[in-house]
């Protein structure tokens, strides 16, 4: 598989800048259709991507734990006065709940996963690379993309839908503590104004999504890995940009899924 | 040694940009023969063996091993000539986030039917030969510089190979460790009746191991024959070369 590179032996210039972006394009497709041939290959490796989860969740609950519940918190209180303003302080339940599982807690969710999982990938992929251990896997005749790239991508993707779903029912806690805090509103009456609002269309698109951000983190992080070079600063410039790239590509992709959404399910609108 | 040819390499080029790397290099390496690869560095050396390893793919030229084409063959077939190669890199490469034990018996488990005590046998077997059982649980980190490079080898042993290919085997290794480590590979090859090449600047471990050794400079074969051969050249550029390194013994 080849991988466009570019290395500067000068002061890069705008042009350089431009060619860049559309080899990290080209290289990235080329990356996911490996991908997806390998993906359907034997062995599957199951016990890998299974560890993968596995290490890829539990290293980011504590974070999103915490993010899921100022989310929410937040969002009550910064949207209390202005219901109040209208008088409308009985959607403010309906608000918090539409806002985070329609928008927030898929799209935070994924960029704390980005920031966190796929900046590793793409440091661990990238150290492996510049300390010859994927050319040591490679010669002795096992397939490095399989096990090392394939396996992490899948519990990417498999994880972060799980993680989105843990987010979104703290982030409604945590919009219950706010609006207990400021209204005489009981859980009972909290909890059905939430179910009454949310629908089980606004559920598939919000978590659905997750999965194309799941795929967009590991996919990134390991292509960053993968074809680092440059030694130890090459490691180092994996990790950064494959955090910027995939927070940027999740928020493009999430204006596209929105889109198509929105086509699908009209009623979300 | 016999006459069989293991590697043979004919015409061989490749070049990074515009920079020529090998130029027009052919080689045959005979079966159980140890070949040392001298040159400078950055005159291709490294190059040669991971085009011979299918690791770089080469502009032109051929490599066969054991009558096996390597160059522009699916990846499934290169495999299972890989299967019978081992390869030590310079640094070693131990995968990092491994223990000793799992480094050794991963090759096996992907690529082998052995049975989890077959396994658990040859990863002692292996480290039995490197004098390193003890470290058997141990984490790459946890080991020196010279433990690494056994702990490689071992690794690059255990599938019992033909063909062994040496990247700087003793780089950045004291002297004593240095002679052990070549001690060692002339003992593996000759109790496993491997052919080898080894690329280094040591020239003490090229005394201990070569059979014949090449000199690469700019790209061609500069110089051919065995080590005596080489160190005693009056080639000035030769002499230069191993003035500062020949060793008294």
């Amino acid at each position: 598989m080849k991988i466009p590179q570019i290395k500067y032996l000068r002061k890069p210039k705008a042009s350089d800048y431009m060619y860049l972006f559309f080899a990290n394009i080209t290289g990235l497709t080329v990356f996911v259709i490996e991908f997806f041939k390998q993906l359907f290959i034997p062995p599957y490796e199951i016990n890998e991507v299974k560890k993968h989860m596995d290490e890829l969740g539990v290293k980011t609950f504590p974070i999103v734990s915490v993010t899921g519940f100022i989310i929410g918190l937040v969002l009550a209180m910064q949207s209390q006065p202005v219901l109040q303003k209208f008088g409308a302080t009985d959607f403010l339940p309906a608000t918090v709940s539409l806002s985070v599982i329609r928008e927030l807690g898929p799209v935070i969710t994924a960029l704390i996963f980005a920031g966190r999982v796929s900046s590793g990938i793409g440091a661990e992929l990238g150290s492996m690379r510049v300390t010859e251990q994927i050319d040591a896997m490679e010669v002795s005749a096992i397939n490095p993309f399989k096990y090392l790239v394939v396996t992490r991508v899948i519990a990417t993707t498999m994880i972060l839908p799980i993680l989105t779903i843990y987010v979104i029912f703290l982030a409604l806690i945590g919009g219950y503590i706010a609006v207990i805090i400021t209204e005489n509103m009981s859980f009972q009456y909290y909890q059905n104004a939430v179910i009454g609002a949310v629908e089980f269309g606004d559920l598939i698109p919000g978590v659905g999504k997750t999965f194309v951000f799941g795929f967009i983190v590991g996919i990134v992080g390991a292509y960053k890995g993968f074809t680092t070079d440059g030694g130890t600063e090459g490691v180092g410039r994996a990790s950064t940009t494959s955090v910027v790239i995939a927070s940027l590509l999740i928020l493009v992709f999430d204006l596209v899924l929105v889109k198509l959404s929105l086509m699908l399910w009209p009623t979300l609108g | 040694m016999a006459d069989t040819r293991v590697v043979e390499i004919k015409n061989l080029s490749k070049r990074f940009d515009e920079l020529v790397v090998l130029d027009n290099i052919s080689i045959d390496v005979k079966e159980a023969e140890n070949l040392v690869v001298f040159g400078r560095s950055g005159t291709g050396k490294s190059v040669l063996l991971k085009c011979i390893i299918g690791l770089l793919r080469p502009d032109k030229g051929e490599i066969k091993i054991n009558d096996k084409n390597v160059i522009n063959i699916p990846l499934k077939e290169l495999n299972e000539i890989r299967k019978n190669i081992g390869f030590l890199f310079q640094s070693g490469a131990l995968y990092d986030s491994m223990n000793v034990r799992e480094n050794l018996e991963f090759q096996l488990i992907k690529n082998t039917d052995f049975t989890k005590e077959e396994i658990e046998h040859k990863v002692h077997d292996a480290l039995k030969k490197v004098s390193l059982e003890q470290a058997i649980n141990k984490m790459p980190s946890e080991l020196s510089g010279g433990m690494r490079k056994r702990i490689a080898l071992a690794r690059s042993i255990i599938a019992e190979p033909k063909l062994m290919l040496y990247d700087e085997p003793t780089t950045g290794l004291d002297p004593i460790t240095s002679k052990e480590i070549s001690e060692l590979i002339l003992n593996l090859q000759k109790s496993l009746n491997m052919t080898s090449i080894v690329v280094t600047h040591d020239l003490i471990c090229a005394n201990i191991i070569a059979d014949r050794a090449i000199f690469l400079k700019e790209g061609h074969i500069a110089y051919q024959g065995n080590i005596d051969d080489l160190t005693s050249s009056e080639d000035k550029f030769l002499r230069n070369f191993f003035s500062e390194k020949i060793i008294k013994e």
